[in-house]
């Protein structure tokens, strides 16, 4: 679906081949772990078995005195002179335990060896002396006055100021707008629940891996897949205590990120283990690791209620939303204050957002990090409300849906959104108006929100004698960005997407990145690249006028072609550029911006049809529809491709997916056997309809895609299955046998 | 993991002679439980003997009385793709279709997937309910078991020091006979069961009326659970006896509760399994007749 008011384009809206494929397909692209370096030595990171412990010493010595072991580190290697490693912080001990482990599957120490082998038995030589401690893993409980303390210097957080005693709950957020009590005592109708959803990860195929090289001239080079090369090389640089310009990071293909390769965790140690050996130091993890060792995304306890007159005008919001933060402070439930409230226009919200520790691995994004878990709560409330009022549940959202200039939940007016556009287009869809029939059956629908970020980006455009051009992106390519990119140049210069060849590039060869993160790069980095685009227009008219000895501003740029003034001279962009860079001095330009913390808000809705086994519990999802507001559609495959992955990632969120730890914190599941990931047989086609409101903050209307769409699943699903089996589901996952207990099949 | 050694001998002799030595000796029939075992440090060995290269090992055929043989090593997706296995063992395929995704099915054997005696493991609650033998050989001799006296708990089986399993031998079925596996499991592929049925039944030939039942469960006890059905032998194969059935089984299920499934959850699929698979089972029997 277009909107009326969408200009005429040339490159972008169309469907090029990814210039990345053949060498992805065909296995020839060199991921993290594929960085082969001459005397190369390969690293090991030993991890804590106790999920709560206070370690009381590290004994190296046999592990250092093992045949083929070249260094053994622990946090101490990280401490300045007169530190201990009671005074790091949380950043250095995150990557090796300082004086305490926090979760099972904590770093603690690492041995760089000739082999991988060697590295791991003599790992098993390490000896860590342990003070096990009692560990807490269930948000509201490590919020009870004497929980297990996880950090004895940390005081909530409060709008009144900090706490007086130590406590697992990191901050309390509070948003209020109008006055939300007295509003509820006025509603015809509340509904209410109590929800929760368990710790998920993003399940990238591609485990993390680092290599590093330390010169003794103090230059560091460090080969890593991770979603910005510029904060990696920042995190690496603070916890090394090594200037950054000294450190180059060399950006590899990357298999996935979704939000968890934002932190680092081996780049730090593989340069630890190159200084202490001189020699170049490759660490990668395996699945274990990875599920162990890395940052998911926090289980919530959500208690909520929504108000509404009996005409369906939703009155009043309130929410008490508790995220785990894992063994580290976050910010996930401070996110989660700004989210749950931007579908509609609601008068009187008052927001509790409480973000705690507890002993699990400390979280990290994955993909619009707090909102599928608010969208679970608000979303099932409103499908309860239309089943209160007797009302269609998509009508009742249209009714109350937020437009430009309702107040969102960060106070300020929406601009352009698309949310009342989308919905609309499940009304008018062909998925809602077919009927559902058969037993044990149910329709489900559910909207979500992401605020998307612009920040810092950076590329540079070289031109080529042949008339053709090099963009140089300083972003991760996560999702075919550098084919995103790449349009939007060949766009703004007037040339073919065959002609502009786009790279990821090194620290060191283009200016800063933001993070790859908050669906951001093809919005800010391409507003980099259009303002790269304008300023190679402007760059040649320059040459052009001394060629053409016209005044440069009265040389004319339009649809590809330039003319002279009085129109005796003209040439296409590749010919001009043959004239004047072909013959002349090579030319490169930059285009730098910093687009803004926010970029305006991004809107999925979606629409799933379940079938419930009444007897086993197992839910199959017949029909998903996924409907959102993508700005303009740069490349509309890879769009339908993140509403695809997005709904899908939210299916398993919602069905099977979870940490399953036993009493003692030790995560039972690491693998993608027991921790159930859908399949393609578990999945149904993932039909997509673009709507396309363009985004009046980006020169080509585009807007973050990525992460909106795992926003609705959650809900969707949920009130699929409540209405096949007439029981609301208020816990995720929705298991088998979580579906036979709540609907009274089995009694446990 | 630790540096072992490796060895793919040719014939059964050369077998024998790597054995009996003291050494920590490990099969390896299509290497997807054992290689992965290794590597996790839950096993660990001097010695990997790979029987893949042993042609008796790894081929399979129906003799003359219509026993079908298999070689402990032959590839499961050679079995289940053969066009005789598929008419004459539809249940047999139910279960060697279902042990790994494509990949692995053409490494995986059955003679493994028994061996490693998960509670588990679909090819078991089939076997029996085909009524199958194992072949056990060892330098002295040879000695032929019951699928169901193999299973000693998770993980042991019956093979003493110096023995391997051979053969796996499903006769020919009986007349009017039909046997359907099924297991559940939350994902439709790639996944473990949380509890599994195997049954058979024979009809009487020209009634519904059961002649014989076999029933074996899987992942609801240590090892495979036979339910004994002789109560149901006589009776109407109509929804009365198969409800009867699935209540036996449920019975007879001892599940633990772990992180795949609860006792009760486990006890309740027993139920369900068994009746959905008793229901298959008559199907196919009634297309035979």
């Amino acid at each position: 679906m277009v909107m009326a008011d969408k200009p005429q384009y040339r490159v972008i809206g169309t469907r090029p081949l990814r210039p990345d494929a053949i060498d992805k397909v065909t296995g020839r692209a060199q991921y993290g772990a594929d960085t082969r370096q001459s005397g190369m030595l390969r690293g090991y990171v030993l991890r804590s078995p106790h999920a709560h412990a206070n370690i009381r010493s590290i004994d190296t010595s046999k592990a250092l005195a093992y045949p083929g072991v070249k260094a053994v580190i622990t946090a101490a290697d990280f401490c300045l002179p007169g530190q201990t490693v009671a005074d790091l912080p949380d950043l250095t001990t995150n990557i090796l335990a300082g004086s305490k482990v926090y979760y099972h599957g904590q770093a603690v120490a690492a041995v760089a060896a000739i082999s991988d082998e060697v590295a791991r038995e003599a790992a098993r030589l390490i000896d860590v002396d342990y003070e096990v401690l009692q560990p807490v893993l269930d948000v509201r409980e490590a919020m009870l006055p004497g929980a297990p303390v996880l950090h004895e210097a940390m005081r909530t957080r409060t709008p009144e100021g900090p706490g007086a005693e130590p406590s697992n709950i990191v901050a309390h957020a509070v948003v209020v707008f109008g006055d939300p009590e007295a509003a509820l005592a006025d509603c015809d109708v509340v509904v209410e629940g109590d929800f929760s959803t368990r710790m998920v990860h993003q399940g990238y195929i591609e485990p993390q891996a680092a290599t590093a090289m330390w010169n003794p001239d103090g230059q560091v080079t460090i080969w890593t897949a991770h979603q910005g090369s510029f904060p990696a090389r920042q995190a690496t640089a603070t916890i090394l205590n090594h200037p950054s310009s000294k450190i180059k990071v060399v950006l590899t293909e990357i298999g996935g990120g979704f939000g968890g390769k934002i932190a680092v965790y081996l780049e730090p140690v593989a340069a630890m283990l190159s200084k202490k050996t001189g020699h170049p130091v490759k660490l990668q993890m395996d699945r274990v690791d990875v599920f162990e060792g890395t940052g998911p995304t926090p289980g919530t306890s959500i208690r909520a209620k929504l108000g509404a007159t009996k005409d369906g005008n939703f009155k009043v919001y309130m929410a008490d939303m508790a995220y785990e933060n894992g063994a580290y402070a976050g910010t996930a439930a401070n996110y989660a204050t700004m989210v749950a409230t931007a579908c509609y226009d609601i008068e009187h919200v008052r927001l509790d957002g409480y973000d705690v520790v507890v002993n699990k691995p400390r979280t990290q994004d994955y993909r619009a990090p707090s909102s599928p878990a608010a969208a679970f709560a608000m979303e099932q409330l409103v499908d309860q409300m239309a089943e209160k009022l007797n009302m269609d549940p998509e009508k009742l959202r249209l009714q109350n849906s937020s437009r430009e200039g309702t107040r969102g939940s960060m106070g300020m007016p929406f601009a352009r959104i698309g949310h009342e556009e989308i919905v609309q287009a499940a009304l008018d869809s062909d998925h809602y108006n077919s009927p559902l029939e058969g037993p044990n059956r149910g329709r489900g629908t559910a909207s979500g929100y992401w605020f998307n970020v612009g920040l810092r980006s950076s590329v540079n455009v070289t031109v080529q004698p042949d008339g053709t051009v090099a963009l140089s992106v300083g972003s991760t390519d996560l999702s075919g960005t550098r084919t995103s990119l790449a349009m939007q140049l060949a766009e703004t210069i007037g040339v073919d997407f065959e002609d502009v060849k786009a790279a990821v590039v090194d620290t060191d060869s283009v200016g800063y990145n933001d993070v790859t993160a908050g669906s951001r790069v093809t919005f800010g980095t391409g507003m980099a690249t259009y303002e790269a685009g304008k300023n190679l227009i402007a760059a040649m008219k320059e040459r052009l006028a001394t060629t053409w000895n016209v005044p440069a501003d009265d040389i004319q740029f339009e649809a590809g072609k330039f003319s002279s003034p009085d129109g005796s001279k003209s040439g296409t962009f590749k010919e001009i550029a043959q004239l004047v860079v072909g013959r002349g001095p090579g030319l490169t330009v930059s285009g730098s911006v910093n687009a803004g913390f926010l970029q305006g808000g991004g809107f999925a809705h979606h629409i799933v049809d379940v079938e419930v086994d009444p007897d086993t519990g197992k839910v199959q999802i017949l029909r998903y529809t996924a409907i959102q507001d993508v700005g303009t559609a740069i490349h509309p495959a890879y769009v339908e491709g993140q509403l695809q992955g997005g709904a899908v990632q939210g299916i398993g969120w919602a069905l099977n997916e979870e940490y399953f730890y036993d009493d003692n914190g030790r995560m039972l599941n690491s693998s993608f056997l027991d921790y159930r990931m859908p399949t393609t047989l578990d999945v149904p086609m993932i039909d997509t309809i673009l709507v396309e409101v363009p985004n009046p903050l980006h020169p080509y209307g585009v807007r973050g895609v990525g992460e909106p769409p795992i926003v609705p699943p959650l809900a969707a699903i949920a009130n699929a299955v409540a209405h096949a089996t007439g029981v609301r589901q208020y816990q995720l996952p929705m298991s088998p046998r979580r579906i036979l207990q709540t609907t009274g099949k089995i009694e446990e | 993991m630790e540096a072992f050694d490796y060895v793919a001998p040719r014939t059964l002799d050369e077998v024998y002679g790597h054995l009996n030595n003291g050494k920590r000796t490990l099969f390896m029939a299509g290497g997807t439980d054992v290689i992965v075992q290794l590597r996790e440090g839950r096993r660990e060995c001097d010695l990997l003997i790979d029987l893949k290269r042993i042609e008796q090992l790894t081929s399979y055929a129906f003799d003359s009385e219509g026993t079908l043989v298999i070689g402990a090593a032959a590839p499961l997706a050679r079995i289940y793709e053969d066009v005789d296995v598929r008419r004459r063992l539809p249940g047999l395929v139910d279960a060697a279709s279902l042990i790994g995704g494509i990949q692995i099915q053409s490494r995986a054997s059955l003679g493994g997937n028994l061996c490693n005696a998960s509670p588990a493991a679909d090819s078991s609650p089939a076997l029996i309910a085909l009524g199958a033998t194992l072949v056990i050989a060892s330098v002295s001799g040879r000695r032929e078991i019951p699928v169901e006296e193999f299973f000693l708990g998770p993980g042991r089986n019956a093979l003493e020091p110096g023995e391997l399993l051979v053969e796996v031998r499903i006769p020919a079925q009986p007349p009017r006979s039909g046997t359907r596996y099924l297991r559940f499991i939350p994902r439709n592929e790639m996944d473990i069961a949380v509890a599994s049925a195997g049954v058979r039944v024979q009809l009487a030939p020209d009634s519904d009326t059961l002649e014989s039942v076999r029933i074996a469960l899987g992942a609801v006890g240590p090892t495979v659970k036979v339910v004994d059905v002789t109560s149901l032998a006589g009776r109407t194969a109509d929804s009365a006896t198969i409800e009867e059935a699935g209540r036996l089984a449920a019975e007879v299920a001892t599940p633990i509760d772990d992180m795949r499934g609860s006792i009760i959850q486990r006890r309740k699929l027993a139920r369900v399994l068994t009746i959905r698979a008793m229901e298959g089972a008559i199907e196919r029997a009634k297309e035979i007749r």
